[in-house]
């Protein structure tokens, strides 16, 4: 396994995705501290102001970053031997989850003037799709699996802890709103 | 001997028929949670959470849910132990130690007896914590009461100054970790002075970020994508438990009483501190390499390799509800879910909660004892069963278990937001994971941020400002000092081996 992926291409190395996650957490911390700030981070008339803790959060935030970034750059760059973070086809594999993940979420409720299908349908369609193109799955087996789950999920949320969820066109039109 | 009267009492209200079915079914559920990938003690109960809002209502209900979500608690680290022998996969972070001698054992046709002394020392392991629990959680409460708010605010700076000198993290990534929790928490609404803080006009930041949504996504979703990316084959061992290879490692397990004795301490005191349970199975390994006479033969399928593991976890596992239950700082993520739970259903944990809400917290000491009895059952009898369940495809489970993470984090507050939120949130995990970024205390300083701020505020309101008041008293002062000991543990330790050296 890991023979195989030191021969694989490399999507991005451990030195280049230290150093960005570096400083976007810097930039956080002084978003933090910019906020704070505008909030009053003093002493007030009758105590701590609004951003009197927050602002020494977003101080030490961004010291910490600074010096992970130090270290981050400290690291050896890839081609002198450096590690990989991700390897090009594990990136494949993990886009391949994500962005039907994204998708799934975008169909529950809907985008904008898009209206959403309700999380059973949704969920029915991912689980179809994912055993389909991921799995490999027959048409039979991952139609059974994915009607089979959100009936489940339905009695269990819908009908034995009353807790709704969010449903679409086909639930009104079975009248299970 | 309050202590047994009380806990008899305690034993009154948990052994009612509907609690006793709800232990089973928490350590079933839980069972599962841990031998599936991607779902763990912290999101599973994360998840399930939403589910008891409504039994919170009533004081009974109260008992009967926190009874459930410990449950699976329970349930989640016995499982833990079923992956790592049969399929040399940790379920949970706390059962990699278990696989060093657990899966070779497997690989030998001992699997029987791997597990039976895995569930036999996790067991083991809680018995002790929760004994430990009974007697001194009553004694921490007692004298927590005398707490004002510097006390509280120098024990929060404790727990977090040990997670920067305990975990292996580099020091300022845990620091960076924690400080992105603290800001998170504090996004919203600020209840005392009614201002919005780090909202920037989205109406949707008003009530803040929950920690819910942050757990489901950061070990839910980001440890989907961890397995993903290593692309697991499942290529188990069959586990099969044969009555006669349970009672035949039982009666092996006794001459090992001294490495688990020690396993237990070792879990108990990393539990209450929180270092959690995932380092107190390391340290419960190496320490028994070390101590035991047949050192050399650990990792080869020793079964000593195998007790030492899991009683340090399932004590850690128990022991950490000690700070959580008598302090309100729970001693790992998932003490921190269940923390979250209390508050949800209107009970402030706390020293206060040992006077007040005695039904409660001696149910629930009650019930560690009886479910982990039930679990010790329910694990040795359905082995088969769910090792079943880890032969079913990754591309079946990762889509369900992605779609049960999205209800989850609905279910919070019936709010889409929160399920972006988890998706991006799952996103960090995997990253933050990669880069070493330790999870667990970003989740905790989420968790106790408002309460650590108000501490801060009313100790800084008392003194005017000054940060001397957390040296004011004796109490406060050795509290503090030790916080800042634990905080240079790293510098210090090797500051004093080069005097030595």
């Amino acid at each position: 396994m890991s023979q195989q992926e030191s021969n694989e291409k490399s999507a991005a190395s451990v030195r280049v995705v230290d150093t960005v996650t570096a400083v976007i957490i810097f930039a956080f911390g002084a978003v933090v501290i910019w906020d704070s700030y505008r909030l009053g981070s003093k002493w007030g008339g009758d105590g701590p102001e609004a951003g009197y803790f927050p602002f020494y959060i977003g101080v030490i935030l961004c010291i910490a970053s600074v010096i992970n970034l130090l270290n981050a750059l400290r690291e050896k760059p890839e081609q002198d031997g450096g590690e990989s973070f991700v390897s090009r086809s594990a990136m494949k594999m993990i886009m391949s989850v994500m962005i039907p993940t994204v998708v799934y979420v975008a169909l529950i409720a809907g985008i904008g003037p898009i209206p959403g299908v309700g999380i059973y349908v949704a969920s029915a369609l991912f689980i179809v799709l994912f055993m389909r193109w991921l799995g490999r799955y027959g048409w039979g087996k991952a139609v059974g699996v994915s009607v089979a789950v959100p009936i489940v999920f339905f009695m269990m949320f819908e009908i034995w802890f009353k807790v709704p969820l969010p449903k679409g066109p086909l639930e009104a039109m079975l009248g299970l709103n | 001997m309050e202590e047994i009267n009380s806990l008899m009492h305690g034993f009154a209200v948990a052994l009612t028929p509907m609690n006793l079915g709800l232990m089973m079914v928490g350590i079933v559920l839980g069972v599962l949670i841990g031998v599936l990938p991607g779902l763990g003690g912290a999101n599973g109960v994360a998840i399930l959470l939403p589910l008891t809002f409504a039994m919170g209502n009533t004081p009974a209900g109260q008992v009967s849910a926190i009874i459930l979500l410990s449950c699976i608690y329970w349930g989640a680290l016995f499982g833990g132990a079923i992956t790592s022998i049969l399929f040399n996969i940790p379920g949970e972070p706390w059962s990699v130690a278990t696989t060093f001698d657990g899966y070779p054992m497997a690989q030998q046709g001992k699997a029987g007896e791997a597990l039976t002394a895995a569930f036999t020392s996790s067991f083991v392991g809680a018995f002790i914590a929760v004994l430990m629990i009974t007697f001194l959680a009553p004694l921490v409460a007692k004298f927590a009461l005398r707490f004002g708010p510097p006390e509280f605010f120098a024990v929060y700076l404790l727990t977090f100054c040990s997670f920067v000198g305990m975990t292996k993290s580099p020091p300022m990534k845990t620091v960076a970790a924690m400080m992105l929790g603290f800001a998170l928490a504090a996004v919203g609404l600020d209840t005392v002075t009614g201002q919005l803080r780090l909202t920037f006009g989205f109406t949707e930041l008003l009530k803040g970020f929950d920690f819910l949504i942050a757990v489901i996504g950061l070990f839910g979703i980001g440890e989907i994508l961890l397995t993903i990316e290593e692309g697991l084959d499942f290529k188990g061992m069959t586990g099969k438990m044969k009555m006669k290879v349970v009672i035949e490692t039982w009666k092996q397990l006794p001459k090992y009483w001294k490495t688990s004795l020690r396993s237990s301490l070792i879990g108990c005191w990393m539990g209450i501190t929180p270092g959690g349970a995932t380092p107190a199975s390391f340290m419960g390994y190496g320490v028994a390499k070390k101590f035991s006479p047949n050192g050399a033969s650990f990792g080869k399928g020793d079964i000593e390799g195998v007790i030492a593991p899991e009683t340090a976890a399932h004590a850690a596992g128990t022991s950490a509800l000690l700070p959580m239950l008598t302090l309100g700082i729970p001693g790992s993520p998932t003490a921190a879910v269940l923390l979250g739970g209390l508050l949800v259903w209107g009970l402030q944990p706390g020293p206060m909660l040992f006077e007040e809400k005695k039904d409660f917290v001696w149910g629930l000491i009650a019930s560690m004892y009886l479910g982990n009895i039930a679990g010790l059952i329910v694990v040795l009898t359905t082995v088969p069963f769910f090792a079943a369940i880890l032969r079913i495809p990754f591309s079946i489970i990762a889509p369900v278990i992605l779609v049960i993470c999205a209800i989850g984090a609905f279910t919070v507050h019936s709010s889409m937001f929160d399920v972006w939120l988890m998706v991006v949130f799952g996103v960090i995990g995997y990253v933050f994971k990669k880069l070493d970024y330790p999870l667990a205390p970003l989740v905790l300083a989420l968790v106790l941020g408002d309460r650590a701020e108000d501490a801060f505020r009313q100790s800084m309101l008392s003194s005017q400002g000054t940060v001397t008041i957390f040296f004011s008293n004796a109490l406060v002062g050795s509290i503090t000092t030790l916080a800042l000991l634990m905080l240079f543990w790293g510098p210090l330790s090797s500051l004093i081996k080069r005097i030595r050296g």
